[in-house]
């Protein structure tokens, strides 16, 4: 074994190499999620979101519909303690965003949007973005992205009935409880008669990151300037298909529309990595800023339609909590991403009529 | 022509430390994709290590051009040498391109291009949906065309090292034999990853 002379090793030898080879091929195979599931992946997610409805190449897997919106960032002198990140020192940072509606179809009509979806970019002087993805509910339906993945099974409509299966929300409901505490809450509260006048809400907590080092847990929202004004259910039945945008577009004629952005701080004690457990309203707050939004434009063509709103694009100051949701949000979104570029890439997509 | 013995010290560093740095790499990239909870750490390993590969290649390359390495064995069938040479150029092509499309499709598809918190890659192509609905892809399928590649190239190294045991895998493993050192002790050395 220990000649360095050319003789020649048995061939018998070759079983150890491939075996080698063999087993890092597996391995890498394994890592890559190609047998063996290992739970809930990303793509699994997104493949539930696409079952939900028919296909809509070059669309987003959820919150399909959606409307572009420019405007802008000023944050209040109160915003640079509680964060090195430079969207809090700098005077006005230009935001894109996009206000959305929940599920895959990107034509559906307004009044069937119960929740509502704002996704924003601010990009500073500095180099630095951050992206946010907030959602007009005030918790997010599941504590865990296997909870809100079982729900989404138990909504697709069953292959004999064409129908949800009610035994399956209910097995899904003993195995994840706080989702009932979401349905009720959809049930009962009044739904925005615009836009303009939703609040709209983080859900995940994040950290603020202070110029000592000092980390705080925080939940932001965005507090719309517009008195909140409930849609009326019978008027809601006779509105257009589009009359949110309709709407949104007669008030920015009329002016700028505003939202302060107001974080929340934990209390000791109070469950950070949760977001299907809203915080008190009596943990203190704290107004960081004012968004105004100046105009709208169609998502097709329009510059939100091909950015990624990815809650865990975030500037140096201000950085992400373990919460479970908030990381699967952003592999989801990824995987969203991907499938629909591609589909745009390979002249698959739809959106020439599309609005 | 005068050709050396052995690889030099640096192509020996380079090619030890870059098998490390791909592999994990490569299995961080297989794994961060297929994860709802361990994207965010792993992307901000990814990314960095991926620009590392990419300046460990380029010294790699300059030092390749400016160093003829060892002679494979003179009995080595012609096919086993193609093999050689055209496996060689296809990991030196992926290990430049992995992170030039790397970094292209993060730019095509307007995300920022974070090396460290706070530190941002400037974009080398505009934002593109086409681009990266073309890169994202590539960037994939050429991430199991590079681990097979490396496997290859493993079971070959071993083939060498184990069957044929001609010289070809202390080339890469050790240096020049110093003519004071009596023992030889290449058999000890554990298989290479």
């Amino acid at each position: 074994m220990s000649s360095p002379t050319s003789r020649r090793g048995s061939l018998i030898l070759l079983l150890p190499i491939a075996l080698i080879v063999a087993l890092l091929a597996l391995l890498f195979v394994w890592i890559g999620g190609w047998f063996g599931g290992r739970g809930v992946t990303p793509q699994a997610m997104a493949d539930t979101a696409e079952a939900s409805g028919s296909p809509q190449p070059g669309f987003r897997r959820a919150h399909s519909k959606g409307i572009c919106i420019v405007g802008s960032f000023a944050p209040t002198p109160a915003a640079a303690k509680l964060s090195t990140a430079r969207v809090f020192t700098q005077p006005s940072i230009p935001v894109l965003g996009r206000f959305s509606n929940p599920g895959n179809d990107p034509h559906a009509p307004d009044n069937k949007a119960a929740v509502r979806g704002m996704g924003l970019q601010l990009k500073t002087d500095d180099g630095q973005e951050w992206r946010l993805a907030m959602n007009s509910f005030p918790f997010f339906a599941s504590a865990t992205p296997e909870g809100f993945q079982a729900l989404n099974m138990a909504r697709l409509p069953d292959p004999a009935t064409g129908k949800p299966d009610p035994e399956k929300m209910k097995a899904v409901l003993a195995r994840h409880p706080e989702i009932a505490r979401f349905l009720a809450w959809s049930k009962s509260a009044p739904t925005p008669d615009s836009l303009a006048n939703t609040r709209f809400n983080g859900v995940n907590a994040f950290r603020l990151i202070d110029a000592q080092g000092r980390e705080r847990a925080v939940r932001w929202s965005m507090r719309p300037h517009a008195p909140f004004a409930a849609a009326d259910p019978e008027h809601l039945k006779h509105a257009g298909r589009d009359f949110l945008a309709e709407d949104l577009g007669r008030r920015l004629a009329a002016g700028p529309l505003q939202w302060d952005m107001v974080m929340q701080f934990a209390a000791p004690g109070d469950v950070v990595e949760d977001p299907s457990r809203p915080w008190p309203d009596t943990r203190p707050e704290t107004t960081v800023g004012t968004l105004t939004l100046e105009r709208a434009e169609a998502q097709v063509g329009g510059p939100c339609f091909d950015l990624n709103f990815d809650p865990l694009i975030l500037p140096k100051g201000i950085a992400a909590t373990g919460d479970p949701v908030l990381h699967a949000r952003s592999a989801v979104y990824s995987v969203s991403f991907n499938r629909r570029e591609r589909e745009i890439s390979q002249g698959l997509a739809r959106s020439g009529s599309a609005q | 022509m005068n050709r050396p013995r052995h690889f030099n010290l640096l192509a020996r560093a380079l090619h030890w430390s870059m098998a490390v740095a791909i592999l994990a790499m490569l299995f961080v990239g297989a794994a961060m994709v297929v994860t709802l909870r361990y994207r965010e750490p792993l992307l901000d390993l990814h990314r960095p290590l991926g620009l590392a590969i990419l300046l460990l290649a380029l010294v790699r390359l300059a030092n390749r051009l400016r160093h003829p390495p060892p002679p494979l064995p003179a009995d080595l069938p012609r096919i086993q040498v193609w093999a050689a040479t055209a496996s060689h150029w296809l990991l030196y092509a992926l290990m430049l391109a992995m992170p030039l499309i790397g970094w292209a499709m993060l730019s095509a598809g307007a995300y920022p291009v974070e090396l460290f918190s706070g530190v941002n890659l400037p974009p080398i192509l505009p934002h593109s949906p086409v681009m990266y609905g073309f890169l994202r892809p590539l960037h994939g399928v050429l991430a199991y065309v590079l681990f097979f590649t490396i496997l290859a190239h493993l079971g070959a190294a071993l083939f060498h090292a184990w069957v044929r045991r001609d010289e070809v895998f202390g080339q890469m493993a050790r240096g020049e034999p110093r003519p004071a050192r009596s023992n030889d002790v290449r058999d000890d050395l554990a298989p290479p990853l």
